[in-house]
């Protein structure tokens, strides 16, 4: 078979001899051939000792970073007032949630987490989470569980009261939709270590930059959701609210919002998740918890103690996920 | 209402809307199609000269108060779109909609609001309710917008749901009803809000056709007693006769004939609006006055048999129409029956045991007024609005009518036009 192309011409006269096998793949022999010549001159290099093939010429590298340094540095110095603010209240509310989680007693937390999980989700559910978290507490990490479970619910609240703004307002408006975009398509390729280094910028090591990075780390669905379920709501029922005189605001609350809840759940969902996981992983920036269990455990070369917390981690995620999924499937299976 | 202007004299004389020379081009550079040299270019040619949708084309026409004004065409002719740029919920390209004397079209955008919630409101085919909120919170929903206090405004939804036959089941959530009960929803929501003017983009095309049949006939209940200016849209002939005073038959964006159901019958203005008439049985337009005759023989109440006797063995009839001193016919006498209150020896025919059948309004469809004169072997008088005898009609009037639409209707008949 034979593909007619702007190359006929050429294949007409130069190409003539090439095989029209060779010419089906000449993506292939081309890649293949490039590659050779690489891998040729890079033995050529190592061969005869070509002067500068190996280094790099210029180093710009240390202006660059004692410039971000300073930039830095001045920030710091200069919006001190404004980090300070953030860093005492967010310690603050974690304190307080934390040593309320570890003040109720634990039978309390157990019965609390079945009887949610039962009105939310279904039975089977509410129990399967109870008996879990009360593994955690078997294995003498409720403490830790605990710090987890604060850290995560203050960056949810922060990264949801956020999300959900941003998200309100790209829904509606075109140019906020298109203007965060590449910003939510840059975050969410990101690798999530990434996130750890403007907290520890701006507020050293500790809990505070573990929520900084768990906010940043957790927001984009939320964002991205709200946005997406607002725009989805039915164009018929958001007619009909506008024919009968809403407002911007009555349409929004009345009928937008809550036909979009679903959705918008959808999203908080996953930002719950992303942010039980980087609520673990923040323990590399000195955040407590039981990501810091498996950290101090694997630094110690303790197998067994590192894979309980994991495994901990891993209940506490299936437990959180669980009964927020049951909560949508059953929200969604009222409005529809 | 807030917009009463005192500016109207007499409100019959002042329409309900009027909508002038009214476009709406789809499309980015929409203004173009209204050039003078793209007038009498069909649309799908313009379509492709300047890649817009001309969806509304020069319409123009007025709706009087308390009318039924029907809108009819076949899907994409336009008639979303026009009742759309009504309520404007679409913006359109030129023209004027006047309501209540102000042009709907200068308002701002919180002018526009406060007209959608006082002035009109709207039933959709879709339904469009609310599906997180309960029937009643549904039904309340142009109050609460409006900001009527919660008690009240569920009160109100409670009352027009009673009255479009949805009580008990107040606290049901939309889905749980059929699609008739759902639209009965839609329709209790609009009138919720008590407004001047009902617009209805083809509320019952969804439903099963009996539904539909006796969706129409609450709606026409409704309608006698509370006469909303209604605009209605169909795609369906017959539903536009059922249903409306006057019709507007659109095609491509303009109105092509607008009329009574019997001018439009009667007299189609191209073959397309023919196409649409043919399953239309003429009987159910024409009015009764259409094939009524005058009548063969009437006599005062004050003549005397003798007389009357007399006229009617000159003209050979064998009845006679009795009419009172308002010319209101009291009945119809057979020649014996004459005869015999003359052997009564009475002087006058006041007292006479006559006929005595249901007169017909001359405006009554011929379908209507058939079985008031079938199984009678006498003619029936047909008068107008003030009860005053105009004609007669017999039975073998109304066969032949019959007959003749008989036979129009077995040529055969294309396809009815597609649904839109
Ligand atoms: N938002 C829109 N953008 C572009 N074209 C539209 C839009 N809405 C309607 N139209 C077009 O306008 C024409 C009239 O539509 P519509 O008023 O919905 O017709 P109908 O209600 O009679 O079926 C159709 O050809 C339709 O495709
Ligand atoms: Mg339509």
């Amino acid at each position: 078979m034979r593909f007619p192309t702007r190359n006929d011409a050429i294949s007409e006269t130069s190409l003539h001899q090439i095989s029209p096998v060779m010419m089906r793949f000449k993506g292939a022999f081309l890649l293949l051939a490039g590659m050779g010549l690489a891998i040729l001159v890079s033995f050529l290099v190592h061969r005869f000792h070509v002067p500068g093939a190996l280094d790099f010429p210029v180093d710009i590298g240390n202006p660059l970073t004692d410039s971000i340094d300073g930039a830095v540095e001045w920030l710091v110095i200069n919006l001190a007032w404004f980090f300070d603010a953030i860093s005492d209240n967010l310690k603050i509310a974690l304190g307080k949630l934390r040593d309320f989680l570890v003040w109720v007693p634990w039978p309390v937390m157990v019965a609390t987490v079945l009887m949610v999980g039962w009105k939310v989700a279904t039975f089977k559910i509410g129990l399967a989470s109870a008996v879990a978290l009360a593994l955690i507490g078997a294995v003498d990490l409720w403490e830790a569980a605990m710090v987890t479970v604060a850290i995560m619910l203050v960056s949810v609240a922060i990264s949801v009261i956020i999300g959900l703004s941003i998200g309100v307002l790209a829904s509606k408006s075109d140019w906020v939709d298109a203007g965060i975009r590449p910003i939510l398509d840059g975050m969410q390729t990101m690798p999530a270590f990434v996130y750890l280094v403007p907290g520890i910028m701006f507020f050293g090591l500790g809990n505070v930059p573990a929520v900084i990075a768990t906010v940043l780390y957790s927001i984009p669905p939320c964002i991205r959701l709200t946005n997406l379920g607002i725009r989805q709501v039915d164009p018929s029922v958001v007619e009909a609210g506008r024919a009968f005189g809403s407002s911007r605001i009555q349409l929004l609350t009345k009928v937008q919002i809550p036909l979009a809840v679903p959705t918008i759940m959808a999203g908080i969902n996953q930002t719950v998740m992303l942010a039980l996981a980087m609520a673990t992983i923040a323990a590399m920036v000195g955040a407590g918890g039981l990501g810091l269990e498996v950290l101090r455990a694997m630094g110690q070369l303790e197998q067994g103690d590192a894979f309980v917390a994991g495994v901990a981690i891993v209940i506490l995620a299936i437990i959180v996920d669980r009964i927020s999924q049951g909560y949508i499937t059953s929200r969604r299976r009222s409005t529809e | 209402m807030t917009h009463m202007n005192g500016a109207r004299g007499n409100g019959a004389s002042t329409p309900a809307i009027t909508v002038n020379g009214l476009w709406k081009v789809f499309g980015k550079r929409g203004e173009k199609a209204l050039a003078p040299e793209y007038q009498g270019i069909p649309r799908a040619e313009i379509q492709d000269a300047l890649d817009c949708v001309v969806a509304l084309r020069d319409v123009s026409f007025q709706v009087a108060e308390g009318e039924t004004f029907v809108v009819m065409g076949l899907s994409g002719s336009g008639k979303s779109t026009l009742v759309r740029c009504i309520i404007r919920l679409i913006e359109p390209t030129a023209g004027e909609i006047l309501i209540d004397g102000q042009d709907v079209l200068q308002f701002d955008d919180k002018t526009v609001n406060e007209f959608r919630r006082n002035q009109v409101a709207m039933v959709f085919q879709h339904y469009g309710l609310l599906p997180h909120r309960s029937v009643i919170e549904n039904a309340a929903y142009g109050l609460e917008v409006r900001g009527v206090e919660q008690s009240e405004r569920l009160d109100r939804a409670a009352a027009m749901l009673e009255k479009v036959g949805l009580s008990g089941r107040e606290y049901a959530a939309p889905r749980e009803l059929s699609g008739g009960m759902q639209q009965r929803v839609g329709l209790a929501r609009a009138l919720t809000v008590d407004p001047a003017i009902l617009l209805m983009d083809e509320p019952f095309s969804g439903l099963d056709p009996l539904i539909r049949a006796q969706m129409r006939e609450e709606l026409a209940e409704l309608q006698s007693e509370m006469k909303k200016t209604i605009v209605f849209i169909t795609h369906d002939l017959d539903e536009a006769i059922t249903v409306g005073g006057r019709i507007a038959i659109m095609r491509d964006g303009e109105i092509i004939q607008l009329g009574t159901p019997e001018e439009i019958v009667d007299s189609p203005t191209d073959e397309f609006v023919q196409e649409f008439t043919r399953g239309i049985s003429k009987t159910r337009v024409l009015p009764i006055s259409r094939i009524m005759e005058p009548p063969c023989c009437v006599a005062s109440q004050d003549d005397s048999p003798k007389s009357v006797m007399q006229t009617m063995s000159m003209s050979n009839h064998s009845y006679v129409f009795i009419t009172d001193e308002n010319q209101e016919c009291v009945g119809i006498a057979t020649k014996e029956q004459i005869a015999s209150c003359g052997a009564d020896q009475q002087d006058s025919l006041e007292n006479i045991d006559a006929h005595q059948p249901q007169a017909i309004p001359a405006d009554t469809s011929i379908e209507k007024a058939l079985p008031l004169i079938i199984g009678h072997d006498f003619p029936i008088p047909v008068t107008n609005d003030q009860g005053e005898l105009l004609g007669m009609a017999s039975q073998s009037a109304i066969l032949e009518v019959i007959a003749q639409s008989a036979k129009d209707n077995a040529q055969p008949v294309e396809p009815a036009p597609a649904s839109a």
